[in-house]
């Protein structure tokens, strides 16, 4: 376990001192005792989040694109430079690894963010290519600027042109003196931005943004506002809405990208990747990923009826809840992975997996109140769940 | 003496014993000798020294199967294991290489040899877990003796494990089954240093090295143990593991089986092709309506039944069942703690177990003395020492280190009485290989026991020394342990059944073949 970085930062911060695992790193789960301030920055204003522990792999060489076609599902021979793009990847056996944003910075150099280690797997596949991989994780780091204001603190901060940075675009800049790229990306489904630079730098880049920002009512945010946002984003999260498959047992503890609902990333009629024949087989995917609107009227009651006030999850769960066709709980058809109540929206909100075959707008949720266990309505519904204009707009 | 034993068992090993509980418990009349003083067997715990109670012979767990300690009640009757949570090899320079049961901390450790293996380890970790998990399935099932109906039932049974697997995994099964340890390893690894120790696995026991195929699959063997649901864990007995064998012989006195020690067998009466009873070394006669032996295949029918009364194929099988003993065990009594060179102090990383294993090479050129009849120079080394976890078993701020040494060939160029004369220059050597890492050590020494194969042998009847009464070779498994068409734990002398690990699945400390012995007697309705 080691520090981020920004440790000497954040811990002067951590009124908490609540703090999570990520990637052998320790990372705030919120900053403040509540987190829910924290949501509502990254929701109004802008948060400033602490990525650095995700994995940073560059790619550079002639075969550099031949490479991370072999490895993810998507076709990036389709990517321009200076944007990024979410992929998946799969073992042999058509079952995802992993998920993350490649960045193409130029023709020949490719930047990989993603939430478990893949030099290996990348190491693995390069027989014969002419290219470098490195592991840039501990000399990179990394924060997302996540909100409303992101794009006015990034202006204040000298960054003048990043109006002209559209939605998955990327540029290469200097914050105070510091070269860094930034891409037009984020996990919390709003405008935001993502940022790297140099690990030796990461104070001086958290300071100028933290002064252009405060104007703008900019604050540290932690992992467990994030989580509310992600999902309401319908974001998948690795780790809890699907898993890596290399540390699964059985197979119905992995997925496809069509078990996902990320069909439409698999491009299959292309020189051969990882996976691809056995995806070629696993198209009709038994399940598919769902958002869920938790009934809220039969919720309350069920908490009226046993004289209490409803008890909202104000922070995300992130454990398997059983899904059933029937309200007697005979039938399961599914199972939610993650779920929250949405401040912004005012719905209890689930991501969720579900059979393909299932034909019905709502499936019952198990609920459980005082010690007892229910069912209640969920609405099958498409993610996002929150999806402003301004998250694709351009940048005012 | 009663004459109206339904069973009697020759041997008071952990797999005796688990078979005369399971008996006793189904109300069968069961009486259980034991050639010494103490029961256990190879699985025994004993005072050597006074305050010193050392795992004499056998000294970790993880195999011991859980059905058994549900079954028979074990935990009441002391079966307590605690788990270890470090695997530690130390190396002449840096820092040595610490594997832990968190995965961040073990990632860190290997990515400061390789970044690459690091990536690789947990899904290393998880394919072997998974394999494991259906090795398991055959290890808690009698072995088909054949291709009878019943075998047919037995092999079908297995079929949705294998169906479950996808194309890739089968692969890796296949290498998994056909591979050297060191060459499957090659597949996920770069570093020597991860591999060494893990290759080690592959060779406990057996008379190959580690770059002999067939070693990958002994590599799987310690990946099926569980503790309390924890795959691939391995732990101390509280009070040596000896207390499993205590805790099975608990089980067994408690449903009213009878134990008598220092009762050493010399004789399975045989009239008509069929057991009668026993005759004991003083002369004693006692007879049953079954004896079942714990002993190893040769014992129990060279040794007590004698070739005159056995088929001639049953003389052949046996003759080419090998045992060829590898190991050998040194323990020692401390008044302090071994401080190693690249990790000094006292620190989590004693707690666990901790190989001498530095290279691949060093491995095989250990292998390579050992061919030609001498005990390594260097030897594998896997030290633990328990009395860390557990204070009981040693004097307040003393300590046991039990040392596994591999390899200490039976038959050594001399012969292998000659072990007698080189008894004490092997228990210096693994001193010295020992101190290379760990300085100063034999400072620390009160007292020291060495056991060479031979030793092994005349104290625990393991044949030719080897610690799994018989090698863990693909060719001595499953419907070939111990010999093709005897795999049913019967013997070709009726009333005369065998249960000792020289049966299917083997030793390891797994009270599997007890257990299955017994199940398999119980279905004849004795």
């Amino acid at each position: 376990m080691v520090p981020s970085p920004f440790y000497p930062r954040q811990s002067a911060l951590s009124e908490s001192m609540d703090w999570t695992r990520w990637n052998g790193y320790y990372a705030p789960q919120s900053y403040q005792l509540q987190h829910e301030n924290e949501y509502h920055t990254i929701r109004t204003a802008a948060g400033l989040i602490d990525i650095s522990p995700l994995f940073k792999i560059s790619v550079t060489g002639p075969d550099s694109l031949a490479l991370l076609n072999r490895i993810v599902v998507r076709d990036l021979s389709r990517l321009k430079e200076n944007r990024v793009a979410y992929v998946v990847w799969c073992d042999p056996d058509g079952f995802v690894l992993g998920d993350g944003v490649v960045m193409k910075q130029d023709s020949e150099t490719f930047f990989f963010m993603c939430n478990d280690p893949t030099c290996a797997w990348l190491q693995k596949h390069a027989t014969n290519l002419n290219l470098t991989i490195t592991d840039q994780t501990e000399t990179i780091a990394g924060v997302a600027l996540q909100g409303p204001c992101a794009a006015k603190i990034l202006s204040h901060a000298g960054i003048k042109n990043i109006s002209d940075l559209k939605y998955f675009g990327a540029m290469s800049t200097s914050i105070h003196g510091s070269q860094t790229w930034i891409s037009r990306s984020g996990f919390t489904g709003d405008l935001g931005y993502e940022l790297w630079f140099p690990s030796d730098q990461a104070l001086s880049v958290w300071d100028t943004l933290v002064e252009s920002g405060t104007g703008f009512g900019l604050r540290a945010t932690g992992l467990k506002a994030l989580d509310v946002c992600r999902i309401e984003a319908g974001l998948l999260e690795q780790g809890v809405d699907f898993q890596n498959a290399s540390h699964m047992l059985t197979r119905a503890q992995k997925s496809t990208p069509f078990d996902l609902g990320l069909g439409w990333m698999v491009h299959l009629d292309r020189d051969p990747f990882v996976g691809q024949s056995e995806l070629r087989k696993k198209q009709n995917s038994r399940y598919t990923a769902i958002g869920l609107e938790i009934d809220w009227n039969q919720t309350r009651d069920l908490y009226e009826s046993r004289g209490l006030p409803p008890a909202l999850p104000v922070e995300a769960w992130s454990s398997s809840v059983p899904l059933y066709r029937d309200h007697a709980r005979q039938h399961q058809v599914g199972y939610a992975t993650s779920g929250t109540w949405s401040p912004i929206l005012k719905k209890y909100i689930a991501l969720a997996t579900i059979e393909k075959s299932y034909r019905s707008d709502s499936v019952q949720i198990e609920l459980a109140v005082e010690h007892e266990r229910h069912c209640v309505d969920a609405y099958i519904v498409q993610p996002p769940f929150y999806d402003p204009p301004h998250k694709r707009a351009p940048a005012a | 003496m009663s004459s109206s034993w339904d069973a009697v068992i020759i041997g008071g090993g952990h797999n005796g014993l688990v078979c005369a509980a399971y008996l006793a418990r189904a109300g069968h009349k069961v009486l259980v000798l034991e050639r010494r003083e103490v029961m256990g067997g190879a699985a025994v715990s004993e005072e050597v020294f006074p305050g010193f109670t050392f795992s004499v012979a056998s000294y970790v767990i993880s195999l011991f199967r859980p059905r058994i300690i549900r079954e028979l009640e074990l935990a009441k009757y002391g079966y307590q294991v605690i788990p270890m949570d470090c695997a530690f090899q130390p190396l002449h320079d840096q820092r040595g290489l610490a594997r832990w049961s968190d995965a961040d901390r073990t990632y860190s450790e290997i990515s400061r040899y390789s970044r690459h293996d690091a990536e690789n380890y947990h899904d290393f970790k998880r394919t072997l877990t998974r394999l494991g998990r259906i090795a398991a399935q055959v290890i808690s099932r009698p072995a088909p003796t054949g291709f009878s109906l019943q075998d047919l039932r037995t092999h079908t049974e297995m079929l949705p494990l294998i169906r479950d697997l996808e194309p890739h995994e089968l692969q890796q099964l296949v290498r998994l089954l056909t591979l050297s340890a060191v060459d499957f390893l090659d597949e996920w690894f770069e570093s020597d240093i991860l591999k060494a120790p893990l290759s080690a696995s592959g060779i406990i026991g057996t008379f190959q090295g580690v770059r002999s195929p067939g070693t990958a699959y002994v590599l799987l063997h310690h990946y099926m143990g569980e503790l309390d649901g924890a795959f691939r864990s391995w732990g101390f007995a509280r009070g040596g593991t000896g207390s499993v064998s205590l805790a099975c012989a608990k089980a067994a006195q408690a449903h009213g089986a009878v134990i008598r020690t220092e009762a050493e067998v010399t004789q399975v009466r045989v009239r008509n092709n069929r057991a009668t009873g026993i005759v004991l070394a003083g002369g004693e006669e006692i007879s049953a309506r079954r004896i079942i032996s714990n002993l190893d295949p040769r014992r129990t029918l060279h040794g007590l039944v004698g070739a005159v009364h056995l088929p001639e194929d049953t003389v052949n099988a046996l003759a080419h069942f090998t045992y060829r003993g590898s190991s050998g065990k040194v323990n020692l009594a401390l008044d302090g703690l071994p401080d190693f060179t690249c990790r000094p102090g006292i620190g989590d990383h004693l707690r666990g177990d901790i190989a001498i294993a530095p290279s691949v090479d060093y491995l095989e050129q250990a292998f390579d003395e050992a061919k030609y009849g001498a005990f390594s120079s260097r030897p594998f080394i896997n030290a633990v020492i328990p009395s860390l976890t557990d204070p009981s078993i040693a004097p307040p701020g003393k300590h046991v280190i039990s040392c596994f040494v591999q390899y200490a060939p039976y038959d050594l160029a001399e012969g292998h009485e000659a072990w007698s004369l080189q008894r004490e220059a092997f228990g210096q050597t693994v001193l010295d290989t020992l101190e290379e890492f760990a300085p100063k050590l034999r400072d620390h020494i009160e007292h020291m026991q060495i056991l060479t194969p031979l030793d092994l042998e005349r104290d625990f009847g393991l044949t030719e020394g080897n610690i799994f009464h018989g090698e863990l070779s693909l060719n001595q498994l499953l419907f070939q342990r111990p010999a093709w068409g005897m795999a049913g734990y019967r013997t070709p002398i009726r009333n005369l059944w065998m249960c000792g690990s020289g049966t299917h699945p083997g030793g390891g400390v797994m009270g599997a073949s007890g257990e299955l012995a017994a199940k398999a007697l119980l279905r004849e309705r004795i």
